[in-house]
């Protein structure tokens, strides 16, 4: 875990900049805040809501899925993925999709599958927040849309599962991916929740906009 | 070559280059505000979709993974030689763009899962509006629209006594709930009056209005310039992190309503407003209008 530089946001936090290797170690994911830059360096696996759905029932029956996800990262995000001529899968565009769709189940994933980071956009709520904080994972928001940036991260298809059953957007893609980012953690262990924070600032503005609405 | 071809022909171009070229004043205005932005995590959003932006553009790949669902607008003049076989020449355009740009297949059907293609089981994807006008061409518009922005969409039926400024109120309120969960900076298009369905349209038509330009009604040009500042007060956020731009344009279109109804519907794209443009003469000669 290094930590390279640091720089002033507007809150006029200092924002810390961390590298992270796969596996990582839960103490190194609790040093992290929400408002921190970080990339990481290793294994990453998509998940969507297909995913996560199925990964969970296998559990619930005492099976295992086909990947471990502990200490890893837990990608939201359904690529547009092409095979070569050789046969062999390649990313084309792999950007996050909106993670709080996978808010009714990633405290339950996080518990069970113990993930160090769950990648994806837009942020995610109270539920996940605490998991996060009890099981040592965090969020880290990728910017959304930015997918050929995403891409040029990834630096190998290591393995796919459940294409023929989910489909190309909602299967497991295991990457080997290399300094995947910048991300901003914005949910953290220490009950840091950045989305959530603008969210409500955002509630207060439209009240006031909507009474002072002529 | 046959004029059907010609369509499909455009049609995949069109895709392509909605997919992979996103209108370069879109770029200019993000990059603008970007430099106006106060703190950093703000600025780096806009930064990481402007390269973003321009890989795809180099490249000639999809600057999102979500190509969305495929859409076809479609004008189409009387002297035009094309009717009913024109859907035909779109679909094959779909399955080819698909193959070709790559696009995602997003077509999924709720029994028999995603097609792959596309292309959906009961005939209604990829979505096909057509217009008939006056002239001897055919004006082709492709929007592909992602699923997150998309999901944010928003439609209430007012009582007609909360008036314009419930309508407004409304707006802010459905652009206030999509927060940061559809890639903002937003797009956002407002439908008015019109029935409870016609008003979607008109709010995802009204996407497409030109940039930065206002309504030719003043009354509701006014309104739109209203809405831009207010939506930007709310301090969403690129990305929805609290820093630089939350909206980058709102685009209002109304239609006469029933006495007892008040039909709103609020349409959202993320930053990445994808569609292309094109007319095809009845000779099939094709000028694309890149900028929509």
């Amino acid at each position: 875990m290094i930590n390279l530089k640091t720089r002033e946001s507007i809150r006029s936090v200092i924002i810390m900049e961390y590298h992270l290797k796969t596996p990582v170690p839960e103490k190194n994911i609790r040093k992290l805040k929400a408002g921190d830059l970080i990339y990481v360096t290793g294994t990453i696996i998509t998940a969507r809501d297909e995913a996560h759905l199925k990964a969970l029932e296998l559990y619930e029956k005492g099976r295992k899925p086909p990947v471990d996800f502990k200490g890893n990262g837990v990608f939201h995000c359904g690529p547009i993925m092409k095979k070569d001529e050789r046969g062999a899968w390649q990313v084309v565009a792999a950007g996050p999709t909106t993670s709080a769709r996978m808010d009714i189940f990633e405290d339950r994933f996080i518990e069970v599958y113990r993930p160090a980071v769950i990648i994806g956009k837009g942020g995610m709520g109270d539920r996940t927040a605490k998991a996060c904080q009890k099981f040592g994972c965090v969020y880290g928001a990728f910017t959304g849309g930015a997918a050929l940036l995403a891409a040029r991260c990834i630096k190998k298809v290591v393995g796919v599962h459940w294409l023929e059953e989910l489909g190309m957007p909602e299967c497991l893609w295991v990457y080997t991916v290399e300094d995947f980012g910048p991300m901003i953690v914005t949910i953290d262990t220490h009950g840091g929740n950045l989305t959530a924070d603008v969210g409500a600032k955002v509630n207060t503005a439209r009240d006031r906009i909507m009474k002072e609405m002529k | 070559m046959k004029l059907e071809k010609i369509v499909e022909d455009t049609a995949v171009e069109l895709l392509r280059i909605a997919a992979t070229e996103l209108p370069k004043e879109y770029a200019q205005e993000m990059e603008r505000l970007m430099n106006e932005a106060k703190g950093e995590v703000g600025k780096s959003q806009i930064r990481n979709i402007l390269k973003d932006v321009e890989i795809a553009r180099k490249g000639s790949l999809p600057m999102c993974q979500d190509t969305g669902v495929v859409a076809f607008m479609v004008k189409l003049g009387d002297g035009f030689p094309l009717r009913s076989s024109l859907k035909d020449n779109l679909v094959k355009a779909t399955r080819r763009a698909t193959d070709e740009i790559p696009l995602r297949p997003n077509a999924v059907d709720m029994f028999k899962g995603n097609t792959g293609d596309n292309v959906g089981l009961r005939g209604h994807v990829p979505i096909i509006n057509i217009e008939l006008v006056p002239g001897d061409e055919l004006e082709l518009t492709a929007m592909p629209k992602g699923g997150g922005s998309s999901n944010v969409a928003n439609h209430r039926m007012l009582k007609p006594g909360l008036g314009m400024k419930g309508v407004k109120q409304f707006v802010v309120e459905a652009v206030a709930q999509a927060g940061s969960l559809g890639c903002p900076p937003y797009f956002v298009g407002v439908g008015i009056g019109g029935g409870e369905d016609y008003v979607m349209k008109l709010a995802k038509e009204a996407l497409l209005s030109p940039f930065k330009v206002r309504n030719p009604d003043p009354d509701i040009g006014a309104i739109e310039e209203e809405l831009l500042a207010k939506l930007n007060e709310l301090g969403i956020g690129a990305m929805g992190l609290g820093e630089g731009p939350s909206v980058l344009d709102v685009h209002v279109e109304m239609a006469a309503r029933h006495p007892a109804s008040l039909p709103v519907g609020v349409v959202i794209s993320c930053w990445a407003l994808r569609h292309a443009r094109a007319v095809i003469g009845k000779d099939g000669t094709v000028t694309v209008d890149k900028r929509g």
